[in-house]
């Protein structure tokens, strides 16, 4: 380790003021703090010493969405296998040529097997993301002199969980892209961004090219299968068309068709706990989304409609289908998106969580509220905290004018 | 003559109504995707703003300083319904595509802050370089956008394909997003990004 240190010391001058590569500054300076803890500690009053720092906070969130990984990959390759192995099919192009190599059987029964393919497909859309997105955060670095940090590791991780797994990977060039860039490096870069900018890409794509990101067609991987979501099928049919492939316990585990790491619910109450346990999401976020979700999928059945289907569907589906549990644990608890006051995190929380019922419920073009609702609560966050300081700043004067 | 020529110039890149004021989103967003309604929603806008700020230029001296925004508006509405029926003369197709649009000139914020701003107290050769100049500026920046959205959005320019679309059998899948009115305010964004950037007095302070 002595080495290495040496080597990134004996580098440090090329990059510094003076140095041929300065410009690239932001390049180094990125390698040396993922390896080492950065140099610069704030000392002294009034700065709380805390050894949670960016860099940690970030790798947290990614540890905690270690589970979502695992069921994106499985998942995708579950699904696409039993469907190969009902209607018949096999695997195309290079993918197929590498799966054979790597000794994949196609059987939805073997979990190698499901990572595999899961993987064939995942890993693309990842590395794609990371590549392309990565690129865009050096080159603004570069340009305006700032450190590459490590907010990017979390958006970069979170874009591919949320995307199905046919996505083409030119689009999610352009998805990320778009959420890097107009989603958060126009504003000022990372803590300026006042939307998620996984999200911004999602919903770049959803509207530009909604063939490839909503529907039917999209989310199994295997050629011209039609697998649609949960979701889609109660806008059709209510609870029973549901209840017709999928148990509950299907839903919660995420043993169904949808994007990529959103379907399971269950490893979404890992990252959950791990976000709570170590301070890094907000409870208050969570709870108030999740009550608000309640209020209105309680009270839409007790509503009831001979028209919509979907008004039928309770409470204990709309929190384990499509991308309630994954937006409410991993974006909602967005520092930078989300509202900053205590008192706002409740109303925060709140509106994402009935207005993603809201919009799943009473809008028939969007079978899926979640993204939109999120959105939704990013551009309101910091009215809401405006609202909440305003009011604490009147109480106290009330006091002092007494 | 120097005076004219900033009077005339100024509005494309130096004052652009959209770029440096932001007036005239309305219409910028929403008859922006297509090139051909823009051609048309541009030559009547520069006209309104022309007609307008000649009429309140010749007659700035007699109009009553307290009822002066009546009387701007009086003469602009007038202007807007001579090129209103103009369309629907001439150009029925398009003003069916323009529908509300038209009418809905009056209340660009362009045309009436050109005539309290500049036309109230300025001779009226001046208001004409002035409008014509802000119609121009305005129109640039419309054309740019619908250049984009007609292109990326549908891989026409003026209704011929350009980049062949897949579902006529090419290559290029149109971009949805940009037929839809928020695409105006991206490339709105990113136009005076690079405005900005070229011509950096026009950053605001940051308070």
């Amino acid at each position: 380790m002595k080495a290495l240190r040496t080597v990134l010391d004996k580098l440090r001058p090329h990059f510094t003021q003076g140095g041929k590569l300065a410009r690239l500054y932001p390049l180094f300076e990125a390698a040396d703090s993922f390896l080492y803890t950065p140099g610069e500690v704030t000392a002294g009053a009034p700065h709380v010493r805390d050894a949670i720092d960016l860099k940690r906070v970030m790798i947290t969130v990614v540890f905690a969405l270690l589970p979502c990984f695992f069921m994106a990959m499985w998942n995708t390759g579950y699904q696409a296998n039993s469907i190969m192995q009902t209607s018949g099919g096999s695997v195309e192009g290079w993918r197929g040529a590498l799966l054979n190599v790597l000794g994949y059987t196609a059987s939805p029964d073997r979990m190698l097997d499901n990572l595999l393919l899961g993987a064939a497909w995942f890993i693309p859309i990842y590395l794609v993301t990371n590549i392309v997105g990565g690129l865009w955060e050096a080159l603004f670095s570069s340009i305006r002199g700032h450190e590459i940090n490590e907010g990017f590791l979390v958006t970069g991780s979170l874009f591919p969980l949320i995307c199905p797994p046919t996505l083409p990977l030119w689009q999610v060039a352009l998805g990320i892209s778009f959420g890097v860039v107009i989603g958060k490096e126009i504003f000022g870069g990372t803590g300026k961004n006042f939307l998620n900018p996984a999200l911004t890409g999602r919903a770049f794509l959803f509207f530009a090219y909604p063939a490839q990101i909503s529907g039917d067609k999209v989310w199994v991987a295997a050629d011209g299968v039609s697998g649609a979501t949960a979701l889609s099928r109660a806008a059709e049919g209510g609870v029973e068309a549901i209840t017709a492939t999928i148990s509950w316990f299907d839903a919660f585990i995420g043993t169904i068709p949808g994007s990529m790491g959103e379907t399971s619910a269950l490893a979404c109450l890992f990252g959950a706990a791990v976000l709570v346990l170590t301070g890094i999401g907000s409870w208050r976020i969570m709870l108030s989304a999740l009550s608000g979700a309640l209020f209105l999928s309680i009270l839409f059945p007790l509503i009831g409609s001979s028209t919509n289907p979907m008004f039928e569907l309770g409470p204990q589906w709309h929190l384990v289908l499509g991308g309630f549990a994954f937006g409410l644990v991993f974006m909602t608890t967005d520092p930078v998106s989300g509202a900053m006051t205590d008192e706002g995190k409740w109303v925060y929380g709140f509106l994402i969580g009935s207005m993603c019922i809201m919009i799943r419920v009473v809008n028939p073009a969007f079978p899926e509220g979640m993204m939109l609702a999120i959105l939704f609560g990013n551009v309101f966050a910091p009215l809401i905290d405006q609202m909440v300081l305003k009011f604490h700043i009147k109480r106290r004067l009330r006091h002092v004018e007494g | 003559m120097s005076k004219a020529k900033d009077v005339f110039l100024d509005p494309l890149f130096n004052k652009n109504p959209i770029g440096l004021q932001i007036l005239g989103i309305c219409s910028a967003l929403a008859v922006t995707s297509k090139l051909e309604t823009v051609v048309a929603m541009c030559l009547a806008v520069t006209f309104v703003i022309t007609g307008s700020n000649v009429s309140i230029s010749l007659i700035r001296r007699q109009i009553p300083s307290n009822i002066r925004i009546i009387v701007e508006i009086t003469i602009i509405a007038t202007l807007v319904i001579i090129v209103d029926q103009f369309l629907q003369a001439y150009a029925f197709g398009i003003s069916k595509q323009l529908s509300i649009f038209v009418g809905l000139i009056i209340t660009n914020c362009i045309v009436l802050g050109r005539a309290e701003g500049f036309a109230m107290k300025n001779p009226p050769g001046l208001s004409f370089l002035d409008g014509v100049g802000n119609g121009l500026g305005y129109s640039l920046v419309l054309l740019l956008v619908a250049f984009f959205r007609e292109l990326l959005g549908a891989g026409k320019l003026l209704g011929i394909t350009i980049l062949s679309t897949t579902n006529e059998g090419g290559w290029y899948l149109p971009n949805g997003l940009m037929l839809l009115p928020p695409s105006a305010f991206f490339i709105i964004g990113l136009l005076i990004w690079i405005l900005r950037t070229w011509k950096t007095d026009q950053i605001e302070e940051e308070n």
